[in-house]
């Protein structure tokens, strides 16, 4: 199988780490990497950005209507028997 | 009473699921504000993918709530509550959406954007037929440096995620809302907006790609974060 270059290894980074990748495109991505620290960087912030995207203290942002959903929450207790 | 949800960062799990649900079940409202502040935002980004403007996703989110606490009886917690709310607000979202004929479907934005070339790195970054090392890196990426995921937790650049995030294409900020935000397997993801797992896949990427771009001159120094 032919090596694999920096320009192909970016685009398979999500099915690397997803686990969609068969094994042996696994071995040459990894042998790649061995050699790589341009890749190796850039795998590294792609999981970086990854996990901080799941971290639930990520956002910022307020709630939108967050008075708005109360107002449907005490609406709803309400109504209940 | 206040409750503080899962503090270390975790996913709700069985207990602490249990138990939010009862102080729901018993009218809580600081059980119920920690929820919405948890899950509002993310639901309105993704009830935006399906409906014309803000107001209208604001109005879907609301009444996604109504769902969720009605359905609190019913719900059995076959799936996470999370799971179980993002699911609600995709159906009331699609409803809508279909309602008032929004102008290009959901299917429609996904497959355009699947479609589309589009390089996760700048083509330039790589050297070029002629050059010594050919489609490998001319230009390396610049190290974050030491514990970039401590910085990306500054209140400066957690608001350059979300407006990153607010300038993803509808498809891919679905899918990375759902995916990486929301934590839900890719299969959840595909049933949630009618995507083969191929398509999630390629727009999960692709999301992924621009965040990285979007965040890397914060933290390679580029910038002043």
């Amino acid at each position: 199988m032919p090596d694999l270059d920096c320009i192909d290894l970016v685009e398979i980074t999500t099915d690397y780490f997803e686990g969609t990748l068969a094994p042996a495109a696994v071995a040459r991505l990894e042998a790649h990497l061995a050699e790589c620290d341009g890749c190796t960087e850039y795998l590294r912030q792609m999981r970086v950005t990854q996990e901080t995207l799941g971290r639930p203290d990520a956002a910022v942002i307020p709630a939108p209507g967050r008075e708005r959903l109360l107002q449907v929450f005490r609406a709803w207790k309400a109504e209940q028997p | 009473m206040p409750v503080r949800l899962d503090e270390s960062g975790e996913r709700y799990s069985g207990p602490d699921e249990n138990k939010i649900l009862a102080l729901l079940r018993a009218g809580d409202e600081a059980a119920f504000l920690d929820l919405v502040d948890r899950h509002a935002p993310a639901m309105q980004k993704i009830a935006r993918a399906y409906v014309r403007d803000d107001a209208t996703a604001e109005d879907v989110v609301q009444e996604a709530w109504l769902g969720v606490l009605r359905g609190l009886p019913a719900f059995e917690g076959r799936s996470s509550l999370r799971g179980w709310i993002f699911t609600i607000v995709v159906n009331r979202a699609k409803t809508r959406g279909v309602r008032e004929a929004r102008s290009v479907p959901f299917s429609a934005l996904a497959r355009d954007e699947t479609e589309r070339p589009d390089p996760s790195v700048a083509a330039d970054r790589f050297a070029g037929p002629g050059e010594p090392w050919p489609r490998h890196w001319r230009d390396e990426p610049v190290p974050w440096g030491d514990r970039p995921e401590e910085r990306l937790l500054s209140r400066e650049l957690r608001s350059r995620i979300d407006a990153a995030i607010d300038a993803l294409p509808a498809a891919q900020r679905s899918v990375v809302i759902l995916r990486d935000i929301a934590g839900h397997p890719t299969q959840d993801v595909c049933n949630a907006l009618d995507l083969s797992e191929t398509n999630v896949r390629v727009l999960l990427h692709r999301a992924r790609a621009k965040l990285r771009r979007a965040l890397d001159p914060y933290l390679t120094g580029e910038v002043l974060a």
